[in-house]
């Protein structure tokens, strides 16, 4: 527990607490510099939670993407490598090859994904690279401040479709995720959100069975998070909740698209 | 114990690097070098080597760093344009101080050009080539037993000073066979263990993290602080050249790869005409051999810089010799491969009409 919550408690008292919800060793002290309210944060530690769990912590390695999550390395306490934008996978497939008894994962917003790194994302899992990636969804450009992102929705204002995104100017938004899906050497595709406790559940269920069927050998697993964000999108977070909700879903829905047979 | 083979230049590398003990390679398949990938993809899978054909120059260079961060020894080769598409990467693993081998048996450009043999990446090679302040290793071999050998030099080189060495040829280098004897490969006995890789965390040391990044600008000053502080160190330690001919000379050659070859030849031509010429032909085109040009620059009638491109290297021999001497170029554009006899005519043209000069001044 946080010394600023527990300093008004007497030594006594403190003692007699129960720790009931604690920070993984799998996350570093370094605070989150998301934004309150942003999906990332909550993803991150669920992530690092199904590695304490799995207790593999020794034989992970992550790799992080060009986006808000950038510094992924500075939250998340395993070896890590900052990748090029776009290249996760890229990276992540050499890093699998030459330590394939490790488990690796690629973790991407939908520009690193799906606009710059959509030759990456597809030769990998194309090659059914025995990794799992983790594909933020938030429908934005974060990091750069709000621009229009390939899975932006029609008629969604962003910096750069102040109008709201047309499909005359740019096409629709992409469908990244069932592409991957008809992709033979993909073993398992499934979309999932942050949005509510039981979402977040689900999700760790779904990164639970990302390593495990990478234990396996199974193929690429591929696991998209619908997730928000409150300061491109100009909302609150229980704003951006529900407006993740009636306007993400129809578009994104959640569940399995693909599992193992 | 040697190992005497006939063999392409292109090969006779991918050979080298096995014995070198890369344990990965990913490529992009491009003329003149895709013997490369060729080779690798079947000697170098069957002895135990990863061998990926990637999809592109720019996720083979990321593959190179994924590799490299998780501690193998990695390269990747290609020619001019997959080269030009490599330099985001290569920034990144400069940065990062991943060890590496970049291959680049250079064609002729700009754009798609020709798959002719041609020096015209000579700027991209040794003043940065992607963003930022940055240097590469550039060996230049100028044989195919050099095309092997450098490899082993390369690789024990990006090990010592984490950085990534680009080893430059031509298409000519690549694709011609000749002798080459394979000596044994011994590590350099200051290859260093890679602490810093990212393996997996294991509980008695901190989280290792590869990155290019640093947000405060102070930070990343000293970052840039460390990285000049190396290049410093190589550039003390790591200069290669060859001089022939050079104790009498009064006109001095300089060309590397295989327009010193060329050059040589020329030499050979001048001196039975009685021009006292020699040759300088750098081995390292970074660190560049100023400080011996600039030694002998005093005692010179005149320099001729002979290469395959428009006049890049002579540049440098031009900031080398800080006018000591005359500095003349001589240089094929395209894919085409100047003839001893053309650089001859050139270096006679230069005698000529420095001796009609002086005459005039009499
Ligand atoms: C080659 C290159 N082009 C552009 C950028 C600038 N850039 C950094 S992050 C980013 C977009 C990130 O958006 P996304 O992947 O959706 O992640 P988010 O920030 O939303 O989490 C861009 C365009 C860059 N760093 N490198
Ligand atoms: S800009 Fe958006 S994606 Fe980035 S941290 Fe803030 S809320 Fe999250």
């Amino acid at each position: 527990m946080s010394p600023e919550i527990t300093q008004d408690l007497t030594a006594e008292e403190q003692e007699q607490l129960e720790c009931v919800y604690a920070k993984p060793e799998t996350l570093t002290e370094t605070r989150f510099h998301y934004c309150p309210g942003c999906g990332h944060s909550v993803v991150h530690r669920v992530l690092m939670e199904v590695v304490e769990e799995l207790d593999i912590q020794d034989k992970t390695i992550g790799i992080a993407p060009v986006g808000c999550s950038v510094f992924a390395y500075h939250y998340m306490n395993i070896d890590m490598q900052g990748a090029a934008h776009g290249r996760a996978s890229a990276v992540a497939t050499a890093v699998k090859r030459l330590l394939p008894d490790r488990y690796v994962f690629a973790y991407q917003g939908d520009g690193d994904l799906a606009a710059i790194g959509t030759a990456e994302t597809i030769h990998t899992c194309n090659r059914g690279e025995n990794i799992m990636i983790v594909f933020i969804n938030n429908a934005i450009y974060g990091m750069t401040g709000g621009q229009m992102a390939p899975t932006t929705l029609l008629g969604m204002k962003t910096s750069t479709s102040p109008t709201g995104r047309t499909v005359e100017t740019a096409g629709f938004p992409i469908m990244i995720t069932n592409m991957i899906a008809m992709l033979p050497g993909v073993a398992y595709v499934t979309r999932q959100s942050v949005e509510t406790p039981n979402a977040v559940r689900q999700l760790k269920k779904a990164f639970t069975k990302g390593f495990q069927y990478q234990k396996e050998h199974k193929g690429t697993c591929f696991i998209e998070v619908v997730s928000n964000c409150p300061s491109g999108w100009k909302m609150t977070p229980l704003q951006a909740n529900k407006w993740l909700v009636e306007n993400m879903f129809p578009v994104y829905p959640p569940g399995d698209i693909k599992v193992p047979a | 114990m040697g190992d005497t083979r006939l063999m392409k230049g292109n090969e006779a590398l991918a050979e080298a690097a096995i014995r070198a003990g890369c344990q990965g390679y990913f490529g992009y398949p491009i003329t003149p070098q895709s013997e490369i990938l060729e080779y690798l993809a079947d000697e170098g899978r069957k002895r135990g080597m990863i061998v990926l054909q990637a999809e592109s120059e720019v996720a083979s260079i990321n593959m190179v760093y994924g590799g490299a961060g998780a501690g193998a020894r990695v390269m990747t080769s290609s020619s001019s344009p997959g080269i030009s598409l490599m330099q985001e990467g290569i920034s990144y693993i400069a940065c990062a101080e991943l060890p590496c081998l970049i291959v680049n048996v250079n064609r002729g450009g700009p754009g798609l050009g020709t798959i002719q043999p041609s020096q015209g990446d000579y700027f991209q090679s040794v003043k940065g080539g992607g963003h930022g302040d940055y240097r590469l290793i550039v060996l230049a071999p100028s044989s195919v037993q050099e095309m092997a050998d450098f490899v082993y030099d390369a690789f024990d080189l990006a090990d010592k000073y984490r950085t990534p060495v680009l080893i430059l040829a031509d298409g000519a280098l690549g694709q011609m066979m000749e002798k080459v004897e394979f000596r044994e490969y011994i590590p350099a006995d200051h290859v260093p263990p890679k602490p810093w890789a990212t393996t997996g965390k294991l509980k008695e040391r901190a989280r290792n993290f590869v990155t290019s990044l640093h947000m405060q600008p102070e930070q990343m000053e000293e970052v840039n602080k460390h990285l000049q502080a190396k290049y410093r160190t190589i550039a003390e330690h790591e200069v290669r050249y060859e001089l022939v001919a050079a104790d009498d000379a009064e006109y001095m050659i300089v060309a590397y790869g295989l327009a010193a070859r060329v050059s040589h030849r020329a030499v050979q031509l001048a001196r039975a005409e009685g021009i006292r010429v020699g040759l300088l032909r750098p081995i390292t085109l970074w660190p560049y051999p100023s400080a011996v040009l600039q030694s002998i620059a005093s005692r010179l009638q005149g320099v001729l810089v002979v290469e395959m491109n428009a006049g890049q290297m002579v540049e440098d021999v031009r900031l080398a010799v800080e006018g000591r001497a005359p500095v003349h170029f001589y240089g094929r554009m395209g894919g085409v491969i100047p003839g001893p006899d053309e650089v001859v005519r050139a270096l006679r043209a230069i005698v000529h009409n420095e001796v009609a000069q002086a005459a005039e001044a009499h």
